[in-house]
């Protein structure tokens, strides 16, 4: 199936003995000029890039206090050497995440610190040659910036804040990964990653209007541009049409539906997704960020809800209020933003909503924690609330739910292998490598309970499983969405003028 | 006054100055240097309470490295507890009178000096047995470790073996702190501890030492998770804003 070897399957991750240079060919395709110039960066690499590398890094320094600590503290302890993903995948040493940030501290070192200036031998200091440009540029790109070092560090040493200041400096010289900024490009001008424009958008969610009207005799709605809508809703563009994400949508629209709320999609705002935060970029991040603002003002809307997106839920829930708030002018009595998961779990603690949990019997389930929701953001009003609200809601929709051995879940949940910017056909056998571990922690749920199917909430996650799995002897569509749970056996209250069937739904009172 | 005292007080001053000064410049610009973005790795506390609870728990016994690995989380803690009572020990050559409790961890507390020496052996040891942290070890990991375990083997010979002459060691070091230098005895295996000490007084604020300061204004570990309900946002961060309207204002 491909030119690579596909790691086999064990019990549970073994920690490989060191490869050097087991993964320096993997590099993504370089962003052409077109892509590079609306983000604000040079087109192609500029004559005097070291230069421009060095100040950038000490800009950065000066501007994020993460950075200038996370380059000086880490005492080469070597506890965080075996918990990336793409070291137990590929064994390749510069994957292990110190090894990962010392590509960039070296270069730290040699031009800002004493030691390194003096005794650059002594302190492992490097000037920056064009071999080191080029490591960094495939090594910060087998970075899914997922956090799980971060957790094990003794001083929280978080390899993604490196591997974006990696890429920040890398785009500022005109060497720009293509995937991302070119979609970030598309954000610009049409609104979302996929360069979906208005009137498809207005097609695809009538259509999905009908279709749900057919399965359920409901007439649920799915509406774009509403004003006056009580709530914004701001979903991955997968969700419009790609499987499992858009029977998530469906699902999305059902549990409106039944809390009786007015709600709208934005086509000016059509992406939960910020690509802005992979490439380090404040200033793009924050241009993404405040399309949803803008969005929310022109709607008029009182809250603003996301959908199933990891990475997305990390900017809206951690950085949104920073980069595009304040939200004085939404409903203060509900937090800004709330997650689609916040919003059906609370009804279901109010019992608002009724489930046949029988509709999804043919499955045996499990959950996949998406980095960016376990590691980088919460849910709920309670620390951890990220791991108990999608599995109750789980539980709330199915009645066979097995959760994955510890050491792949919760805080310690391993990456899809396809996060922070590497959801790309040029960067598949690193993806494939790095989906090891939580391929190993399936199998071991699938042969002792059965399992068959697992859910998660990343549009990110959903596409890398649906292209990875068929590699580890598994289906592409054993991967599902957590509201498509929710759809599969939410009861929808009838209206008086709405046949129905009866299976499905229950008369409104 | 001999040779040999002058030396060491001035190389002590200069010793002494270096860290305080090199430490007090790092901390100013962890303290100065914002950070934009709310990073807290979570789970994390939602109160000011519950990071001050995070942090002890990271210091006091380093409960993420327990996580990440239970041998070097032995070493290391044990290393860094037996440090600390053998640096408490050593109090008393400060000060006169001496603390009570100082007086009262001294029978014992000599015999940390082995608990450090196993902790900084186990230590090394990492740095050849286990293949990536060879690795990511530079020349400076395993000076730094040769470094401590030259003070502690030096400084425990003197407790064990060959004692020196303390009470005019003592003599010295409170006539340095009130400029009123009394003579150093010449004692070599004193002389080689005090060498050592001096240099990694030097070296500390130039090096991965700066994990001591570091651990306490690291984001991930320090923020409270409760970007929802207050808006964080860097000075630089507000400057671009304020920039921005003006422009929008203008044209
Ligand atoms: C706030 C105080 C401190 C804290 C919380 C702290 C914490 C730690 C931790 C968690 C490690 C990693 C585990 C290990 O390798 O031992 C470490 C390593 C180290 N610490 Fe500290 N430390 C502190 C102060 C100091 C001081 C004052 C010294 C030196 C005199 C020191 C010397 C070292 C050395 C040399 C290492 C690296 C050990 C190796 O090479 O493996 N630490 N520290
Ligand atoms: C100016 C600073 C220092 C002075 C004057 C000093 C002096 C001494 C003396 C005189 C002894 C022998 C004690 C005895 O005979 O009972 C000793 C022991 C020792 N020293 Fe130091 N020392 C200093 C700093 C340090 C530092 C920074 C370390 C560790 C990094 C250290 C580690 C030890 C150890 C492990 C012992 C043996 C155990 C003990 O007696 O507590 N010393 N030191
Ligand atoms: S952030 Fe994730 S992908 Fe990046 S080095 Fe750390 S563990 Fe690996
Ligand atoms: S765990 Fe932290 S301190 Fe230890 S080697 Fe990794 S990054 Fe450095």
């Amino acid at each position: 199936m491909a030119e690579f070897d596909i790691p086999e399957l064990k019990e549970y991750p073994i920690v490989p003995h060191i490869k050097p240079g087991a993964m320096e060919h993997s590099k993504p395709f370089v962003a052409k000029p077109e892509f590079q110039e609306p983000l604000g960066y040079p087109g192609e690499l500029v004559d005097n890039w070291q230069q421009v590398a060095i100040e950038k890094l000490g800009e950065l320094k000066g501007k994020y206090r993460s950075l200038q600590v996370f380059l000086d503290a880490c005492v080469k302890c070597g506890a965080c050497t075996d918990k990336c993903h793409y070291y137990l995948g590929t064994a390749d040493p510069k994957n292990m995440p110190v090894a990962r940030q010392d590509l960039l501290r070296k270069v730290y070192r040699r031009y800002y610190t004493f030691a390194g200036k003096y005794f650059p031998k002594l302190v492992g200091a490097v000037d920056l040659t064009r071999e080191v440009l080029d490591d960094w540029y495939a090594y910060y790109h087998q970075c899914s910036q997922c956090r799980r070092c971060s957790v094990y560090c003794p001083y929280g040493i978080d390899t993604a804040e490196i591997s974006m200041a990696a890429r920040e400096i890398m785009d500022s010289i005109g060497l720009g990964q293509k995937y991302c900024n070119e979609i970030i490009g598309k954000v610009f001008k049409i609104g979302n990653n996929l360069g979906l424009p208005e009137p498809a958008l207005a097609d695809t969610l009538e259509g999905l209007e009908e279709e749900v009207y057919e399965d359920t005799g409901v007439k649920v709605r799915y509406p774009l541009d509403e004003e006056g809508a009580e709530i914004l809703l701001v979903t991955p563009s997968a969700d419009f049409f790609a499987e499992p994400h858009v029977d998530g949508l469906i699902g999305y629209g059902k549990v409106f539906h039944e809390a009786g709320v007015s709600w709208t999609l934005s086509s000016y705002a059509s992406e939960a997704a910020n690509f802005g935060m992979f490439i380090g970029s404040y200033e793009n991040m924050r241009r993404v960020a405040l399309r949803i603002r803008e969005a929310a003002i022109k709607l008029g809307v009182k809250r603003i809800v996301f959908g199933e997106c990891g990475h997305a839920w990390r900017v809206a829930y951690s950085f949104l209020n920073t980069l595009a708030g304040p939200f004085d002018f939404l409903d203060p009595n509900y937090p800004v933003p709330q997650h689609i998961c916040e919003f059906t779990y609370d009804l279901i603690q109010q019992g608002r909503l009724k489930f046949d949990k029988s509709e999804n019997d043919h499955m045996v389930l499990t959950f996949h924690d998406s980095c960016n929701v376990a590691r980088a953001s919460r849910m709920g009003n309670f620390p951890g609330g990220q791991f108990v609200i999608p599995r109750e809601i789980i539980k709330a929709t199915c009645n066979h739910f097995y959760d994955m051995d510890d050491w792949g879940i919760k805080e310690a949940t391993f990456c899809c292998g396809g996060g922070g910017g590497l959801l790309t056909d040029d960067l598949m056998e690193i993806r494939i490598k790095g989906a090891l571990p939580r391929m190993e922690a399936l199998k071991d749920v699938v042969e002792n309970y059965g399992v068959t199917h697992m859910a998660a909430i990343c549009a990110i996650c959903k596409s890398q499983f649906t292209k990875v799995l068929p590699y580890y002897g598994f289906t592409m569509d054993q991967i599902v969405s957590v509201h498509q749970l929710v759809s599969n056996a939410i009861i929808l209250t009838r209206g008086k003028d709405e046949p129905g069937d009866e299976a499905d739904t229950a008369e409104a009172a | 006054m001999t040779f040999l005292t002058v030396v060491y007080a001035l190389l002590f001053y200069v010793a002494t100055g270096v860290l305080l000064f090199g430490l007090g410049y790092k901390i100013r610009l962890y303290w100065k240097t914002p950070q934009p973005l709310k990073i807290p790795t979570t789970p994390a506390p939602v109160t000011t309470g519950g990071v001050v609870l995070r942090m002890l728990k990271e210091v006091t016994v380093f409960a993420s490295l327990f996580k990440g690995n239970k041998w070097t989380w032995l070493f290391g803690w044990t290393f860094h507890a037996a440090l600390l009572v053998v640096l408490l020990r050593h109090l008393r050559y400060f000060q006169e009178p001496v603390w009570e409790w100082v007086r009262l961890i001294q029978p014992f507390g000599k015999y940390a000096a082995f608990a450090m020496l196993g902790g900084l052996v186990g230590l090394w040891a990492r740095r050849f047995l286990v293949d990536r942290v060879r690795y990511i070890s530079a020349p400076s990991d395993h000076l730094m470790l040769a470094l401590l375990l030259g003070i502690g083997i030096s400084g425990a010979s003197m407790t064990f073996v060959a004692h020196a002459d303390i009470v005019s060691l003592k003599a010295f070091f409170l006539g340095l702190m009130r400029f009123d230098w009394q003579p150093l005895p010449a004692d070599p295996l004193l002389l080689i501890h005090l060498l050592l000490v001096a240099t990694l007084m030097i070296v500390f604020p130039f090096s991965k030492l700066l994990h001591a300061p570091g651990v306490f204004f690291s984001p991930t570990r320090n923020q409270v998770d409760n970007p929802r309900e207050r808006r964080h946002i860097a000075p630089w961060a507000e400057e671009l804003e304020r920039k921005e309207r003006q422009q929008a204002a203008a044209g």
